[in-house]
């Protein structure tokens, strides 16, 4: 029925055409780079060993992320307080940092000359070493941790009010709460979560390689860059990334079927009120685990700013300009994820009834995730230089490539929302006759606005952090912020770095701020 | 979106107004082409000779530098490569994209010997320990004395950096096949590996380690740019590994007088002047003026190791495997 209802518009277009502009950007440049290999050359032990440690560290820190992100969301889901919305928004800045920028800050905490080392120290005990798997884990769980509790907490949100009255008239203690509405939820919710913050950790590698300790901490994409640039051997790249890619799509695959869908119902949108949870003791432990998580987080945020606070407003021209250059990347990318991923996931909910069809639609969607950055710029400067000057496309490329870069953590914000829209509203809307862009506009858009803001807010911070594609294609004056703050670093200009470090981190959080509060308006969410 | 699409058509109309005037197109690294690089005044110093456009196009490190030039292959628009250096020079040379030099080549005060015909270095430098002098004041002297301190060191990946495999082939070198065994020693000194220099010398500056592996002429940077003398490098007895920077002349090349005429200003005061202090590297020939004053407090290695462009093509995956093995224990 409701696949009547929504029937064929530009936006179903534009959706199919989503699906094929990432696979041209993820397999399509994957081919592009094996047809271009001279010689087949063949995947090695050693390959292999760097696979298992991929799979390893990112199953870790996906399964440490998710674990700790559960009673962080509940604590921020069920506690109202001052702050509390600039707090979950501050906590997501470590995700849309640059890694170089993040790990500087967390080193500044947790490094050999780090507040907790010097704090150590100073009680009498050993300084604390991160490097190795710790360290790893330690930064990926920097990152992720925010994300993971940002979708786990949407979970929480999208049980109306209406059923934790219902709760307390029952009578419910939290443990039936947690038994009857929240488990229910985190079902539906954890395997999605973990799959995202396990794709983010597979194809991570700058932060493996600086925090690893050496060549023992050896990522598939490590493996893809050396094949690159110390063999220039295209086929095993290639090879390399199809494996990287195979090994995502199982993972999506998996957590795509064994997420329960979730259907809380339908609420009137009061504000959550949680009589359950009003025990003082059930206070305390959330108060101090928000308190740790917020140090966690904030702290090596707070390190970034005392190192860079001197030297913003000395930064010279080419760094504000550049800034300029990555605000518009920036805003053109986040216009293009909330094109493609509002419009597939209209595509993958219309076509729910057909469940392999919508799975496929919803996997492909995440597949830039396992993509490795350098096969795709390689890919697109393959593809591209034939027919163009790939370096006069090096803005509109990089804003394209970070959309769809974007497009997963969109596709994931916005899909249980808009099934949750559909699910609960879909009778109604078909029996009025809603249909088409007036379903989108009149029902599903005002309904999904939190969502929409969120994952547009992270798109824009995201594609404003991102070195990416840009290195590969930009002249000497395209230099967006995050290149132009390397270009600062290898002419040894560390102080001016810490200054654009500090610019790019202020303006991909208030992008993000100014996109989330928008979506979250009027609405005590 | 729109804007970049406009600013990118207009960049095109731009470069088709001033056609009349030839283009060279120089290949680079992004380091070179930034504000803070040479290639700025290097632009402007040329443009006032040859009547020409200079068009740098950074390309990412030294080694996505060569990965472009053979995807571009013989149709890339690119008239010189440079930034490359001897540990790839084997690699592009086989690649028969580069044409001959013309002769003759200009004189150049390089501590080897040099006769490549395909490729001019314009700069050089020692890779070296740099360390803090205030916290460190007994820098080990060769690599087993480092190996059996307990001080800790930051290096770079050779699979992803030029310091990193200069370090490589550094131990190698000096260590024959005892090379093994030497990073067999370092491991434990070894506080991580970082993916570049830059992360590297960061990690270092914050105070992550007690060395890093950088350039002996790091130091000069600190003293000359901001007046800190703390920075020294560590002198080995074993001599010091040399990175010498080359550029070569594209046989694809469009304008290819005005590629030897760049290649000849490479070699001249004008640009050799420039090298110090901006890419914090030795000039390939030393210009009439000298040195810039901190350079007289380097360190002066007594030996310059290096191999041939061929030799190091030859050894470096035996190398890598020896310092994967002995850093995977």
């Amino acid at each position: 029925m409701a696949k009547r209802a929504l029937g064929i518009n530009p936006s179903t277009l534009i959706g199919w055409l989503s699906v094929a502009l990432v696979l041209v950007l993820t397999l399509g440049t994957l081919l592009a780079v094996f047809g271009r290999a001279e010689g087949a050359s063949s995947i090695g032990p050693s390959d292999w060993v760097a696979v298992r440690f991929t799979l390893l560290q990112a199953g870790l820190s996906a399964a440490i992320s998710v674990i700790l992100a559960v009673p962080l969301a509940r604590a921020l889901a069920r506690r109202r307080f001052m702050g509390r919305g600039l707090l979950i928004a501050l906590m997501g800045a470590p995700f849309i940092l640059p890694v170089i920028v993040a790990v500087l800050g967390l080193l500044a905490v947790f490094g050999r000359n780090g507040i907790a080392s010097t704090v150590l120290v100073w009680a009498g005990f050993d300084p604390i070493s991160i490097y190795g798997l710790g360290g790893v884990l330690l930064a990926h769980v920097f990152f992720n941790l925010p994300l993971a509790t940002r979708l786990i907490l949407q979970g929480w949100l999208a049980i109306p009010a209406e059923r934790f009255r219902l709760a307390a008239e029952l009578g419910f203690s939290c443990r039936a709460v947690a038994r009857h509405l929240e488990r229910p939820m985190l079902r539906a919710v954890l395997p999605g979560a973990f799959m995202v913050v396990f794709l983010i950790c597979m194809t991570s590698f700058a932060v493996v390689l600086v925090l690893g300790g050496g060549p023992r901490a050896t990522t598939v994409e490590l493996a893809i860059y050396q094949a690159f640039r110390f063999d220039f051997d295209l086929s095993k790249a290639a090879q390399l990334a199809g494996i990287q890619f195979t090994l995502g799509a199982l993972a999506t695959v998996v957590a795509l079927r064994v997420s329960a869908p979730m259907s809380a119902g339908s609420g009137l949108d009061r504000v959550v009120m949680r009589w359950d949870s009003s025990a003082i003791w059930l206070r305390v432990q959330d108060s101090i685990i928000m308190l740790a998580a917020a140090l966690f987080l904030l702290a090596p945020l707070a390190a970034i700013l005392v190192a860079g606070t001197g030297q913003v407003f000395r930064l010279p021209p080419q760094v504000w300009l550049s800034a300029e250059r990555s605000l518009l990347v920036a805003m053109a990318a986040m216009t293009l994820t909330v094109l493609f991923s509002l419009t597939m996931a209209l595509n993958v909910v219309r076509l729910r009834h057909r469940r392999r069809l919508s799975m496929t639609i919803e996997a492909i969607g995440y597949l830039t995730l396992a993509a490795s950055p350098l096969v795709i710029g390689t890919g697109l400067f393959i593809l591209l230089f034939p027919i163009a000057n790939p370096v006069a496309l090096a803005l509109p490329v990089t804003a394209i490539v970070n959309a769809v870069m974007s497009l997963p953590f969109a596709l994931r914000i916005l899909k249980p929302a808009i099934m949750e829209v559909e699910q609960t509203y879909g009778s109604l809307a078909d029996s009025l006759g809603l249909r088409g862009t007036a379903r989108l506009r009149l029902l599903i858009l005002p309904r999904i606005r939190g969502p929409l803001g969120f994952a547009a807010g992270l798109a824009a911070a995201l594609s404003m952090g991102d070195l990416g594609v840009i290195a590969l294609f930009a002249g000497p004056d395209q230099a967006t912020l995050p290149m132009q703050l390397y270009r600062l670093m290898s002419a040894y200009r560390m102080a001016e770095a810490a200054g654009a470090a500090l610019l790019l981190l202020i303006l991909s959080f208030a992008l993000f701020w100014m996109f989330d509060k928008g979506g979250r308006m009027n609405a005590d969410t | 979106m729109k804007i970049s699409i406009f600013a990118a058509g207009m960049s095109v109309v731009a470069s088709m107004a001033t056609a009349q005037t030839p283009v060279l197109t120089v290949y680079t690294y992004d380091s070179f082409v930034s504000d803070w690089g040479p290639g700025p005044a290097v632009e402007k110093a040329f443009e006032a000779t040859c009547d020409c456009d200079l068009q740098f196009v950074g390309t990412g490190d030294g080694a996505a530098l060569l990965a472009r030039l053979r995807l571009e292959g013989p149709r890339g628009p690119a008239d010189i490569a440079l930034g490359l250096d001897t540990n790839q020079t084997a690699a592009a040379a086989e690649t028969g994209l580069f044409a001959p030099l013309s002769q003759p080549r200009p004189a150049l005060d390089l501590p080897v010997d040099w006769n490549d015909p395909l490729f001019q270095p314009f700069d050089w430098g020692y890779f070296a320990f740099v360390y803090d002098r205030t916290k460190l004041t007994n820098p080990p002297a060769n690599f087993r004395e480092l190996a059996d301190s307990n001080l800790k060191i930051i290096i770079e990946d050779p699979r992803s950096s030029t310091p990193g495999l200069g370090l490589l082939l550094w131990v190698k070198k000096a260590y024959g096949d005892d090379a093994s065994s030497i990073w067999s020693g370092l491991a434990d000194n070894i506080v991580t590996v970082t993916k570049g220099w830059s992360e590297a010398y960061g990690l270092f500056l914050e105070g992550e380690a007690d060395m890093v592996l950088s350039y002996s002429t790091s130091p000069a940077y600190h003293l000359i740019a901001e007046q800190d003398d703390s920075k020294a490098a560590a002198r080995f007895d074993e001599g010091h590994y040399m990175q010498i920077e080359v550029a070569g002349k594209l046989a694809s090349s469009d304008v290819p007088e005005l590629a030897d005429q760049f290649l000849a200003f490479m070699a001249s005061d004008a640009f050799q002047n420039l090298i110090p202090t901006t890419n914090w590297m030795y000039p390939a020939k030393l210009p009439a003026d000298g040195l810039p004053d901190g350079f007289s407090t380097l360190i002066k290695p007594e030996t310059a190791l290096i191999y041939s462009p061929e030799q190091a093509a030859a050894i470096r995956n035996k190398a890598l495997s020896e310092w994967q093995n002995a850093l995977s224990e």
